[in-house]
């Protein structure tokens, strides 16, 4: 009996009209594509992108030094010299992070006391030169100056869950 | 002698008619293809080139134009460019038999699906010699493919159309057509169904295309016979295997489908209605309605193994067209129902 089933099967073409419909169906059901430069999917606010340095609203800078991110980074991409500044408070004179070596893992994001290192959801950078992969404080707090909103507005909405 | 000249002026402009709006066809066919794999598979296709991509075709050809021809230097480059030559002569010159309506045909002969088969068939040189010339492994192995490949199915598609040609006792393209005058119930859909079916699945695996491309194979053996070409000799293959895919189209709807009669022909009040509609027009829908069957099967199946696809030709079509040429000679023999009772 089952073979006579299978033979009818195979002689009507079965499965392979059921795959036409399967096809068929599709072909008027609507596209999910997104027209990239113009359109963009959605991005999560825990997104880890490129990093920033951050400041504090009086212009302060956060970062105190304490080298933790330095310590948790797995992949050994950040490297913190840090010496007392005039004032007699503990700042960072080199803050680099290598973004060759960096994995995105936001580690140093977690371990920052003073939610100074962050990860942006910038993702579309690139380099034309070699060392341009090397960040330096300047240029981390310059991201960070430049996307400050950005940056607390995505914190906040994520607050509740941490 | 002046006489002559005209002739063959006329000619020329008969062939022109022709092939001129055969390769507009084949340019938009290959976005029609992109566009309707494209919305099969949710997504939109190419949309930049143009309103929509209309403009894409252009844009393909005139890069496919400008870019190098680049010759393998280990290749035999006489056999190298012939070969796409070789391939898209038949492809064109298939057409000169084809009727696009009532007496518009370019040659009028006896033999004509003799002579189409015989031209279909010729294709198979070009691909072979495109792979032998390349020197390359996998063109070899692309080549090898598509000739046995195209043996075995000849075989299923020449009893498919002995099958036509019983029932319309004639190889006449235009008598074949004639004879299924009557309305949709009257073409030759009807009673020799297995052969159609034979016919168009036959008709996939001699144009190389899915779920028969093992030919070109672009999982396996990269292109496969095409690999080593570029620009505009790639350009020709490419040309000539949507060309063989609109040929086959329309000998399908000559000989199943009734050519440019119209469907509603004998049926009371829509055969009035569409009676004004030219004949060329029903035949460039049924020419359509088969690429796009040939578009939505490339969209569903998956690639044939190979020995799966030695099996469906050898062991499947050839006896099931067997069988049922028997049945239509018997059909004929006794005068069966409104197709055969002349």
């Amino acid at each position: 009996m089952n073979r006579i089933k299978h033979w009818v099967k195979s002689f009507t073409l079965w499965e392979l009209l059921l795959g036409l419909k399967l096809t068929g169906r599709y072909l008027f059901k609507r596209k999910i594509t997104i027209q990239f430069p113009e359109e963009k999917t959605p991005v999560s606010n825990r997104f880890r992108g490129l990093h920033a340095l951050r400041r504090y609203a009086n212009g302060e800078e956060r970062c105190i030094a304490c080298k933790l991110c330095e310590a948790v980074c797995p992949a050994l991409a950040i490297t913190i010299d840090a010496e007392p500044r005039d004032d007699g408070s503990r700042r960072t004179t080199r803050y680099e992070i290598d973004l060759f070596k960096c994995i995105y893992c936001g580690f140093c994001e977690e371990s920052c006391p003073v939610d100074s290192i962050v990860e942006t959801d910038i993702m579309h950078y690139h380099f034309e030169n070699r060392g341009e992969n090397i960040m330096s404080k300047p240029m981390l707090l310059a991201i960070g100056d430049k996307y400050e909103d950005d940056i607390a507005k995505a914190r906040e909405q994520d607050a509740p869950y941490r | 002698m002046w006489n002559d000249v005209l002739a063959l002026i006329w000619i020329v402009i008969k062939i022109l008619i022709i092939v001129l709006p055969l390769m507009g066809a084949v340019a938009y066919l290959t976005l029609a293809e992109r566009k309707i794999i494209g919305y099969m598979q949710c997504r939109i296709g190419p949309n930049r080139v143009g309103i929509r991509g209309i403009g894409q075709p252009l844009a393909d050809g005139l890069k496919l134009f400008l870019k190098e021809i680049i010759v393998p230097s280990k290749a035999n480059a006489y056999l190298f460019i012939l070969a796409p030559v070789l391939t898209i002569a038949p492809a064109l010159a298939a057409w000169a038999v084809i009727p696009f309506n009532q007496d518009w045909v370019l040659s009028n002969i006896n033999a004509g699906l003799l002579y189409a088969l015989a031209m279909t068939s010729l294709g198979v040189y070009g691909i072979l010699m495109a792979g032998w010339a390349s020197n390359s492994k996998y063109a070899f192995l692309g080549a090898l493919r598509s000739a046995a490949q195209i043996i075995s199915y000849e075989i299923a598609m020449g009893f498919a159309l002995v099958g036509v040609l019983i029932a319309a006792n004639s190889a006449n393209l235009q008598d074949i057509v004639l004879r299924q005058s009557g309305g949709f119930f009257h073409w030759f859909w009807l009673p020799l169904l297995p052969l159609f079916v034979v016919y168009w699945i036959a008709g996939l695996a001699e144009t190389n295309r899915h779920p028969f491309d093992l030919a070109e194979g672009e999982s396996e053996i990269v292109a496969g016979f095409h690999v080593e070409y570029s620009g505009i000799t790639f350009a020709v293959f490419f040309l000539a295997e949507y060309a063989n895919m609109i040929f086959i189209s329309a000998l399908a709807s000559i000989m199943f489908l009734g050519g440019w009669l119209s469907p509603f022909e004998g049926v009371p009040l829509l055969g009035s209605l569409f009676a004004w509609v030219p004949g060329i027009v029903w035949f460039v829908t049924k020419i359509a309605f088969f690429l796009f069957l040939y578009i939505w099967i490339r969209a569903t199946l998956p690639r044939y193994r190979y020995d799966q696809v030695m099996r469906l030709g050898w062991k499947i079509l050839i006896p099931v067209t067997i069988v049922w040429i028997v049945v239509a000679s018997l059909a004929v023999e006794l005068h069966v129902g409104p197709w055969f009772n002349y």
